[in-house]
Parts: C-alpha cells; sequence; structure tokens
C-alpha cells in the first residue's frame, strides 16, 4: 500500500483550490507589481473600483460560464445574448415607451428563453453545446440588428439617473488635487454583480445541485450511475448561465446607456479567458467562482496596465490578454502535470 | 447496387440515411428545390463579359463555387484537427488575418501605396505559407504537447490574431498595385471560369492524393479515438496532432492568398470574420463527429459548399448581411437537431410504430 | 414470492439490433446469500445486471421485490431508491470529488451538503472498513484500490436490500480481495442478498452460496454451490464437456530448430520511469516466460519498459546480441517485438475503426507511413486473422467496440501475430474473458512458442502461467526478486517466492 508516500503539498491541495491559489497569488503580485511600477492612478482605490465598475457585467456572465465550464459545458452565445439584451432594452425604453421595471424583465426574459432552448437541445437531445451555443451566438447578434440596426444611446431619463447613481463606498477614498477627499464608488452593476457572486458560491459549494454540477462535469458517467440526474442538472447550468447572460446584459446596459449590434463584441471569449485564468478547467469537473471572480480582475488589470504603460495601440490589447491566457494556461497544465507525477511516483 | 435491391425498402432508407453524405446532401438538394420554387432563374448560368472587357459565367451557383472557395479549403484542415484533437481550431479567420498581412507586407514592402509590388507573388505567397504553417505550429504545440484544448489554445490566436495582423503592417491598408495579384481572387483573363475553383481544385486533388497515397487518414482516424492504443502501436499521436494544425495553417494561407487577393488590400477587423465558426459548421454538417475519430473529408467539403449555398440564398431573399446570422442559425439548429443520434432514434421508433398501424389498416 | 426471497426476476427479455441478449432468463436472489452469476463474455451476465440497474430498459418480463411487489426500473435511481447498489469493475465514482462526496452524492433528499456531518460520517465508515483514505482527500488521489474500496464503501453503506459486485476484484491484490470477502460475508450475515459477478473460479468457491450460469442469453440452471463442482461448472458455462482446462503444456512440442537457445532479447539494467527498480531479463528463442508477482509489484512495468511503452531512463538492450535502442514503441517494433497491452480497452482497441482496420494497424504502421495497403489486401489479411482465430464477428467492417471482450481481444491477438514478430509480450491477455477463449490464448501461446516464437506471458492467474511458461520471473515491491523454472515450477514455491523471507 502506499500510505507511507510522502504527500506533497500538490496532492494535498484538490485540484480547485490549487488553482484557485496560485490566480489569487498572480493577481496580488500583479497589482502590487503596478502600484509600484506605475504608480499613479493604481494606488488610488477608486482605479481598483473603475475596474469593477467597467466589468461588472463580465462578472456576472463570466461567473454563468464557470458553472457551464464546471459542469462539462461551454457556451458562447453570452456576448451575443448581453448585445441582444442591451439593444432590445434600449428600442424597448425609448421607441416603446417602456417602464424600468419592464425592461428588467425583457432582459430576464430573454436570457430564460436562451437558457431553456439551449439547455434542451444540450442535455436532452445530446446535442454538442458547442454547436447550440454556436448557433445561438449567430441568431442572437443576427436578431440584434434585426431589433435595431443603427446604435442609439438611450434617452429615458428614468434610465439615465439609474445609470448614474453612484454608491459610495465607506473607508475608501482618496484626496483629489484640490485637497478635497472624494470617495470612492461603484455603480449598481457590480452591487447586483457581487451578490450574484457570493449566491452561486454558496449554490456551487453547499447545495445538492452545485455539487451535482461538479460531478457531472468531473465523470458523466459515473454521476449518473451514483444516481444524479445528468441531464437536469446539464439542463440547469445552461439555464443559470444563459440567466445570468441576460442579468449581463442588463448590467452592461447600465453601464453603457446605449444600444449597439456590436455591443459586446468578444465578449465570451473574455468569460472564458475569466474562468480559465480563474481556475476553471474546460474539461469539467474543476473550478471556483471566487477564482472567476479574480480571473476578471486579472484580465482587467492587465488591461489597464497596457493602457497606463502607454501602449495605447488597439492591437496592444488584444495581444497582452492573448499573452495572459496562454501563460495562464502553460501553468495549469504544467502544473496538473507535475501533480500527476508527483502521486505515480 | 444489386445488393441493396434485394433488401427492403426500409433498410434502404436506413442504408441511405446512415450515410455520411446523406445530411448535406439532403440540405443541398432541400435548398436547391426552395430556389427553384422561389425563382427558377436562381440556376441560370450566363456567359458575360466583365469590367476588363473579358468573358465570364456568372450567376448564383457560380457565385456560390467562387465564395465557398475559402471554406472549402479550410474545411480541409479543419476535419483533420477537428479528427485527430477531438477539438476545434477557433483562431482561422484571425490567422487569415495574419496570413494575409504578411502577404501584402511583402508585397508592398511596408510602404502603404506601392508603385510596384515588392517581391514577387510566388514569393509572398510562400511567405503567407510560413506564417500560416507558424501559426498552426503554435496551436499544434499548444494542443499537443502541452495538452491543452483545442478550443482554448486557439482562442489565444482568435484574441490576438488581428492585432498581430494590424501590427505586422502598422495598423496600415497597403493596397497591391500590380492586377496580376487579383486573379486569384477573380479571373484570369480569357478564362470564363473563376480562378478559386480551380485553387479548390488543386486542394481537393493534393488532399485525396494524401489521402490515398499515405497513411494520414488512419493514423488521424486512430489518434482521435484512442490516443493511448495508437502510440502502443508505433504512431507518434502528438506528431499527428500538431501536423492536423500545420495542415491546416497551410489551407488557412490559401485560404489568406483568395481573400486578400479578392480585394487586393485587406481590412484586419472584418477579414475573415466568423469564417471559423462557417468551417466548424461545415465538418458538422457533414456529419463529422466534433468529438473526433473516424471523418469523411468529402462531407465535410460539400458541407462548406452547402453553407455558402444557405448565405447565398438568403441574400437572394433579400436578408441583410447583418441579419444573416439570425437565419443561418436556426438552419443550423434544425440541421443538428435531426442529425442528433437521440433525434433520430426516436424518429427511427415512431416510424416502427407508424408502420405496423398502417399495415393494419390496409 | 417465498418469504425469504428478495429480489425475483422472470422472463426477461432483452434485444439490440442484431442481437438477443437475453432470452426469458429468470433470477433469485434470497436474503442473506451471495450468489455468484457466471457466464462467459457475451452470455448475458452484464445485460442482465444491467436491466436489474436501470442502465437498460427491459423488453419483457418482471422484476418483484421483498414487500414492494413488482417494480419498474428505468434509471440507476430507480434502483437505488428500491434499495439496490452496484459496484462496477471500472470505478463510477468522480475522480474531482472529495472521497466523503463520492460516498454521499447522489443520496438522500437534502439540497444542501453538511461537509462537517458528511465528512464525519464518512470517517466512521472509513475506519470501520478499514480504507487507508481521508474523507476530504481528492478522490484522484488515492491509488485505484482505494477508490475501488470507497465505491464499494458508498454501495454497503447506502441501506440496500441487493448489492451487486460487477467484477469488483480485478483492481484488488489479494489482501485486499481478503477485504471485501470479509466485507461480504459481514453484510450476509445482515440479511443483504449479493450477486456477485467474476472471471475468477477460485473467488466464487471461496465465498458463494449459489451460482446461476448463463449462456448465449438464456438461463442455463441455478446451483447450491455444493452441488456444482468446478469442472461441471465450466462445463455449464461452454456448453460442453471440458478437458481442455488438463495439462496442454505436453500437447505442443517445444520448438526444435537448431538456434533453439540463442539469446533473442536481452535487457541489462533496464528501467522506466514507472517506477521500477533496474532489472535484467532475457528470453531465447521459442521460449515462453513470464513476470509474476502481485498486482502492482511492477511486473507489467517490465514488459512496458521492454517495449518502448514507458519512458525509458536507462539500460541496454541487445537483439541477437546486437545492442538497439528502444525508447518508443515503434522502435520495438522494428525490432520484432510486439506487445498486447494489460488494459485492452485504454491501450488496446481503438473502438470506433473498424475490425479490419484494428487489425492491419501495427503492421501499417510498420510498413510505413507512405506505403498503405491496397483495400484488397487488408481485407485479406483481416479475413485470414478472423477465420485463423475464430473472431466472431459480423464483418470485416464491423466497428471493433461492438464485440465481446474476448473476441476484442482475439483481433488485438491478431494485430500482432499479423506483424509476425519474433518476441510477442502478452500482459493479461485473458483478463476478463470467457473461459473458452482463455484456453484457445494459452494454446496458442505454445502453438506460437513450437514454431519458435518467443513469448513472455503474463497473468494473474497462477494456474495459467504454470501451464504455459517454462521459466518464470518473480517480482515483489517493483524488484525482480527471483526466477524458477523445472522442478521449481510448483504453486507453492511460487508463492514463497512472491511472499519472500524463505
Amino acid at each position: 500500500m502506499k500510505e507511507n508516500k510522502k504527500e506533497s503539498i500538490f496532492s494535498k491541495m484538490n485540484d480547485t483550490t490549487l488553482l484557485l491559489t496560485i490566480t489569487i497569488v498572480i493577481f496580488f503580485l500583479m497589482y502590487i507589481g503596478a502600484v509600484v511600477f506605475q504608480g499613479g492612478g493604481f494606488t488610488k482605490p477608486q482605479m481598483f473600483f473603475n475596474i469593477l465598475n467597467a466589468n461588472a457585467a463580465l462578472i456576472i456572465t463570466a461567473v454563468g460560464m464557470s458553472i457551464v465550464m464546471i459542469s462539462g459545458g461551454i457556451d458562447i452565445s453570452v456576448g451575443g445574448v448581453v448585445a441582444l439584451v442591451s439593444m432590445s432594452c434600449a428600442v424597448y425604453l425609448d421607441y416603446k415607451g417602456g417602464s424600468i421595471f419592464g425592461s428588467i424583465l425583457l432582459a430576464l426574459g430573454i436570457g430564460v428563453a436562451y437558457g431553456l432552448v439551449q439547455g434542451f437541445l444540450v442535455a436532452y437531445l445530446d446535442i454538442q453545446p458547442f454547436i447550440v451555443s454556436l448557433a445561438g451566438m449567430f441568431f442572437a447578434r443576427g436578431m440584434t440588428t434585426i431589433v435595431n440596426t443603427a446604435p442609439f444611446n438611450v434617452a429615458d431619463e428614468e434610465f439615465n439617473a439609474l445609470k448614474l447613481t453612484r454608491i459610495n463606498v465607506p473607508f475608501m477614498g482618496s484626496v483629489n488635487k484640490k485637497g478635497v477627499y472624494v470617495p470612492a464608488y461603484v455603480e449598481i452593476g457590480v452591487i447586483v454583480a457581487l451578490i450574484i457572486v457570493v449566491l452561486l458560491f454558496v449554490v456551487l459549494r453547499w447545495t445538492k445541485l452545485g455539487r451535482s454540477f461538479y460531478a457531472v462535469g468531473g465523470n458523466k458517467q459515473s454521476a449518473l450511475m451514483m444516481g444524479i440526474n445528468v441531464r437536469r442538472t446539464k439542463f440547469l447550468s445552461h439555464l443559470i448561465c444563459s440567466t445570468l447572460a441576460g442579468i449581463g446584459g442588463y448590467v452592461y446596459f447600465l453601464h453603457v446607456g446605449s444600444g449597439s449590434a456590436s455591443h459586446a463584441m468578444g465578449m465570451e471569449m473574455n468569460a472564458i479567458a475569466s474562468s480559465i485564468i480563474g481556475g476553471t478547467m474546460l474539461t469539467g469537473g474543476v473550478g471556483n467562482i471566487i477564482g472567476t471572480l479574480f480571473g476578471v480582475l486579472s484580465l482587467s488589470t492587465i488591461q489597464n496596465i497596457v493602457a497606463s504603460a502607454g501602449l495605447d495601440q488597439a492591437w496592444w490589447t488584444g495581444i497582452t490578454i492573448a499573452a495572459m491566457l496562454c501563460i495562464f494556461l502553460l501553468i495549469q497544465s504544467v502544473v496538473m502535470a507535475q501533480k500527476k507525477k508527483a502521486l505515480k511516483s | 447496387m444489386t445488393d441493396i435491391k434485394k433488401k427492403s425498402e426500409g433498410s434502404f432508407l436506413r442504408k441511405l440515411t446512415s450515410n455520411q453524405l446523406f445530411i448535406p446532401l439532403a440540405a443541398l438538394i432541400l435548398l436547391a428545390v426552395i430556389n427553384l420554387i422561389n425563382d427558377p432563374g436562381f440556376f441560370k448560368i450566363t456567359l458575360g463579359t466583365n469590367n476588363a472587357g473579358f468573358p465570364v459565367f456568372s450567376g448564383y451557383l457560380i457565385t456560390i463555387l467562387d465564395y465557398g472557395s475559402e471554406l472549402g479549403i479550410l474545411a480541409i484542415g479543419m476535419t483533420l484537427v477537428t479528427a485527430a484533437s477531438g477539438g476545434q481550431d477557433i483562431s482561422v479567420g484571425a490567422t487569415i488575418a495574419i496570413a494575409g498581412s504578411a502577404m501584402l507586407r511583402v508585397l508592398c514592402g511596408g510602404d502603404s501605396r506601392p508603385e510596384t509590388i515588392q517581391a514577387p507573388i510566388i514569393v509572398a505567397f510562400l511567405v503567407a505559407c510560413i506564417v500560416g504553417m507558424l501559426c498552426g505550429a503554435f496551436n499544434g504545440m499548444l494542443v499537443a504537447i502541452f495538452k491543452i484544448q483545442p478550443m482554448i489554445a486557439t482562442l489565444i490566436l482568435f484574441t490576438a490574431g488581428r492585432s498581430i495582423a494590424a501590427w505586422i503592417n502598422n495598423n496600415e491598408l497597403p493596397i497591391v498595385p500590380d492586377p496580376k495579384f487579383s486573379y486569384f481572387g477573380s479571373f484570369i483573363p480569357g478564362i470564363p471560369i473563376p480562378t478559386t475553383v480551380f485553387i479548390v481544385a488543386i486542394c481537393i486533388v493534393v488532399i485525396a492524393l494524401v489521402l490515398k497515397f499515405t497513411n494520414l487518414g488512419l493514423y488521424t482516424q486512430a489518434v482521435g479515438i484512442n490516443e493511448s492504443s495508437s502510440r502502443l502501436n508505433g504512431i507518434n499521436p502528438t506528431f499527428i496532432k500538431f501536423l492536423a494544425f500545420v495542415i491546416l495553417g497551410l489551407c488557412v494561407a490559401v485560404a489568406a492568398l483568395i481573400k486578400v487577393s479578392r480585394l487586393s488590400t485587406i481590412n484586419y477587423s472584418v477579414i475573415a470574420k466568423d469564417i471559423e465558426m462557417d468551417a466548424i459548421l461545415a465538418v458538422a454538417l457533414g456529419g463529422n463527429a466534433l468529438s473526433g475519430g473516424k471523418f469523411n473529408m468529402w462531407a465535410s467539403i460539400l458541407g462548406a459548399y452547402v453553407i455558402q449555398f444557405l448565405t447565398t440564398t438568403l441574400y437572394k431573399f433579400n436578408v441583410q448581411s447583418d441579419a444573416l446570422a439570425a437565419y443561418k442559425a436556426v438552419v443550423v439548429i434544425i440541421l443538428v437537431v435531426f442529425s442528433a443520434p437521440t433525434v433520430r432514434e426516436y424518429m427511427g421508433q415512431l416510424f416502427k410504430k407508424l408502420s405496423p398501424a398502417r399495415k393494419e389498416a390496409a | 414470492m417465498s418469504e425469504n426471497t428478495v429480489l425475483k426476476m422472470r422472463g426477461i427479455d432483452k434485444s439490440f439490433p442484431g442481437v438477443h441478449a437475453l432470452q426469458n432468463v429468470d433470477f433469485t436472489l434470497n436474503k442473506g446469500e451471495i450468489h455468484a452469476l457466471m457466464g462467459e463474455n457475451g452470455a448475458g451476465k452484464s445485460t442482465l445486471i444491467k436491466v436489474l440497474t436501470g442502465v437498460y430498459s427491459k423488453d419483457e418480463g418482471t422484476i418483484e421485490m421483498e414487500g414492494k411487489g413488482e417494480v419498474q426500473i428505468h434509471s440507476p435511481q430507480d434502483a437505488q431508491k428500491n434499495g439496490i447498489s452496484t459496484v462496477y469493475q471500472e470505478i463510477t465514482l468522480c475522480p474531482n470529488l472529495t472521497v466523503a462526496e463520492n460516498m454521499f452524492i447522489g443520496r438522500g433528499e437534502e439540497k444542501i451538503t453538511n461537509w462537517k456531518k458528511m465528512n464525519a460520517a464518512a470517517e466512521v465508515l472509513l475506519k470501520e472498513l478499514d480504507i487507508p483514505a481521508r474523507a476530504n482527500q481528492q478522490l484522484s488521489n488515492c491509488s485505484i484500490a482505494v477508490q475501488q474500496m470507497v465505491a464499494i464503501a458508498r454501495a454497503v453503506d447506502m441501506d440496500c436490500k441487493v448489492l451487486i459486485l460487477d467484477e469488483p476484484t480485478s483492481s484488488l491484490d489479494e489482501q485486499e480481495v481478503e477485504k471485501l470477502f470479509g466485507l461480504m460475508r459481514d453484510l450476509k450475515a445482515r440479511g443483504v442478498g449479493i450477486i456477485f459477478v467474476t472471471h475468477f473460479l477460485d473467488q466464487v468457491y471461496e465465498v458463494c452460496d449459489k451460482i446461476t450460469v448463463l449462456r448465449d442469453g438464456q438461463l442455463v440452471g441455478e446451483y447450491e454451490i455444493k452441488d456444482l463442482p468446478r469442472v461441471q461448472l465450466v462445463a455449464k458455462m461452454l456448453g460442453k464437456d471440458m478437458d481442455d482446462l488438463s495439462d496442454i503444456k505436453g500437447e505442443q512440442e517445444s520448438y526444435k530448430g537448431q538456434d533453439a537457445e540463442q539469446v533473442v532479447f536481452e535487457a541489462k539494467d533496464l528501467q522506466s520511469d514507472a517506477g521500477i527498480k533496474p532489472f535484467d531479463f532475457y528470453i531465447k528463442k521459442g521460449e515462453v516466460n513470464g513476470f509474476t508477482g502481485l498486482l502492482g509489484s511492477g511486473r507489467s512495468e517490465c514488459v512496458r519498459a521492454i517495449f518502448g511503452a514507458d519512458r525509458v531512463l536507462g539500460g541496454k538492450v541487445k537483439i541477437h546480441g546486437k545492442e538497439v535502442k528502444i525508447t518508443k514503441p515503434v522502435d520495438a517494433m522494428k525490432n520484432g517485438i510486439a506487445y498486447l497491452p494489460e488494459d485492452r480497452k485504454v491501450d488496446g482497441i481503438i473502438g470506433d475503426l473498424s475490425v479490419r482496420d484494428n487489425i492491419i494497424l501495427a503492421l501499417q504502421v510498420l510498413t510505413g507511413f507512405f506505403k498503405p495497403f491496397s483495400k484488397a489486401k487488408a481485407n485479406a489479411f483481416a479475413d485470414e486473422y478472423i477465420k485463423k482465430l475464430n473472431i466472431k464477428t459480423a464483418s470485416a467492417d464491423t466497428p471493433i467496440k461492438s464485440l465481446s471482450g474476448g473476441n476484442q481481444q482475439k483481433v488485438i491477438l491478431a494485430r500482432w501475430l499479423l506483424m509476425h514478430p519474433e518476441y510477442l509480450i502478452l500482459d493479461e491477455p485473458t483478463r476478463g474473458i470467457d473461459v473458452g477463449t482463455k484456453v484457445d490464448i494459452q494454446k496458442l501461446v505454445l502453438e506460437l512458442a513450437s514454431q519458435g516464437m518467443s513469448v513472455t506471458f503474463i497473468s494473474s492467474e497462477t494456474d495459467e502461467m504454470l501451464r504455459t511458461c517454462s521459466r518464470l520471473v518473480v517480482m515483489r515491491d517493483r524488484k525482480v526478486v527471483g526466477e524458477l523454472s523445472g522442478e521449481d515450477l510448483t504453486q507453492n514455491k511460487i508463492m514463497s517466492t512472491i511472499a519472500g523471507g524463505e
């Protein structure tokens, strides 16, 4: 037997914790590095909260993406759904005279409808999630232009009031050039995003459904044999993801205040990248919502670093995100291989 | 054919529907019929003259053959990548931009409005091939050596590709001054058939020869089905997967030649946009499992033209190019739903249940 | 239903396209009984188990359970609800979850996981069953044997009336098997009915009370263990009287060529990254030898090192006295070495490919990337070996995955024989296949050796090794600890060498 085998730190930790730790450590190193070398903006708390403000929608969609990925699936339609929700809500508010409440319902409705259809196709008809959500993405992008071709800013006053609502963060703030203390603030979307992160963290950790996502992603066949309703679990993972894409769409809409067919271009890729950087594995069964949050933060911090380093040509953003994704993938790959090796001998 | 005749009608149907070419063919026929009903003129091919006064064929069918070329070529590589790695390369659109940009850089020598081309076309094309293959090698390395899932590995170039392409030419949009360069994406003077048709034909012949005279097909399928077994049978799965991505890289370079040649310039954010999705759909439409393993190259290529047929048909119905995606999505979902094994099984049972009832009624 | 009966299956019928897998099969299980379900591969055991556990739905027939009358089982959940738990040969747990979760997930109706309570309950269970694992450890960090024990713990902890053990012992070593048997007897005393499926006859006679034999999807009969001696059991399973199990070594002449004493393969200080100590090994022309030792003793790792299947770290290898370099499988193949791997499903078959492609694969690779066989040639090869080895397949075009285990093994064997190797390594060629095919394979090994092929044979069943090998290398704890031949080749001597300590 192998009890006497010396256990390395790798084999003591489970995969999820291991990858999460790596992500959090790297994020803090990166942020500290930014503060030390770039100084300036990074020392102000508002810099951090601006990252949150700009990325609340991404956090929400990335959390949904993580859940689908943990269950062993993928959903690349989320960016399309965000664009569709923004455009639909914009049209509803400005052209149809709708209410704020109605527009929220509309956003949720689009998300849920997407989840129902895609979940059904993936879980009950056994069609590959990639293909289903690929078609979903096409459909959402196409529908967005059918709803309204031209981009426009929403004029609705109530909406704009909501959009500009700022919530001050206690004990955080900085003194501006005139010597006046300016409290740091976040937008409503950030509060929504944080509530969702906490809620889903609890769901994944402590509920039967949450654990079923891990089980199905870990080994579908085994999960079935152990009495888990695999189809329902997969269905629910897609339902949650698309619903979150709907909510994320509204938060995005609230942040930008306009409808456009080119909104949230490539957001699905950013969501996937954030999940991966946060330690979710596309093979399923491994991942963590807190990690995803840090994934989004890492991704946007690096974008900010690039921007403030004066590399403002558009292409640098793409290249740095890709480089970072590459590095994290390699870390994952190498760490997992090391771990396997450690276990073998 | 004789052994088919001997069997009952039912088994003939089953044999027909179980053939991999059935779905793309059925979709093709359906599209053809819809167009025939809508406008019989759809199939008319006329011999006219183009702006330069040379005779050219024109008509919707020619358009489909012409504009389906890039997709057809990409389908070849994508099929191999899918079969060997069990995943897809989503970076082909972005790598077309890279290869195309590199080609322009060589042709224009870094000048955005050169008087003459700065290097022979063949050199530029070879450079594009090398660049395409390097991109493929990069993807292949991540997938085969570092064991990263293909979709995620190729996500890197997908994200960075268009930026890299812009960077190669310093974000300028050089225009190739030599009209000869535009022949690849249009017509060679005096020949009324689009040049792209010949390029695709060459690609198909090459891959057919490769599949016939090498074991690429067998190895690729073996690796895709069971990597561990393949290794113990002396195959090098790492190399086969790597090779598949490099071949796709070559396909990308050829597609980039056509794409860039059509405009004699490039638009980094728009060139070959969403083509990866179409290429993956072509493979799926050809009835190839996206999880890898067995493949049918011809079904994939046919699938590519079916998708182009669909695009052209939608344009014919006055669908806006931006809205095109929505309609395509609906068609795709209908197709995959009907080809899903679960649905097929269910339909089979339904058919079985219905047929005795029919007999009893008679 | 008599009051002692816990499960009664009557008239079970199940067809798949082209196969009538079960025909009107009855099965009865009593409380507190260990009931062996025996049959060759393809006899319908697995199908019957899968019908009972809800993986397949039956076409005809009824299932009755004690106190419930007729029950409908359409899914594994239904089976669990009715008190039927199963432990499969392949571990059906989730590697990414913790040990405790694997024991408790999918059971009970609580929507919220109480980790503290669950871990405590798991620790108790682990202690009770003496399983060396921690409750909060990730399952994939445990050894395969421990994983299997966890699966068993999960099954026995459920308030089960019927426990199905479907070849649970194939990945366990002897001590672990003993532990499992202890557990089974314990459950039996508590009144659980146990269905035990295994290929090891010894194990059947050690723990079982009754035997039900299936053949070709039909019920042969149900017997008390004391009424059915081994020979008769085998006869019932095969449907013919068997004297094949007697000494087959005498039937084949040993190789008489003039180069009979020549050493074909020789290794010195060979070492791989699979954790075995450097070892020396040689084999002569026409010789059949074997590696023996407990599971995990390193016998498979040795032959994998010879074939270059694991990364070779050091040592010298000579073929016919000439030094060669073998670092990957294709090097070994070029030197005339063939290797039939231990795990047929993972390392052997290429599931979706046809029987033909599976047969020609190795020779094709050896012939070269640029020289594919013509279709006619490939067909000729396939047909030749389908006939030669009596492979039961609808055609050469059938995907190999739809064949039974024994026939799949024959296809893999055909793949290597087609290569006409000088030196053939067979690692557990008889595991998980029916008795008839086992004997066929053993005979074939001796026949090949008599024609001058050198064969290394590995099997978990010592009597199989004794029947075929003329020399045995004994391993313990990843080290070669002895070599036996001639007079020393007896069950007792092997056991004492494996145990060590003289």
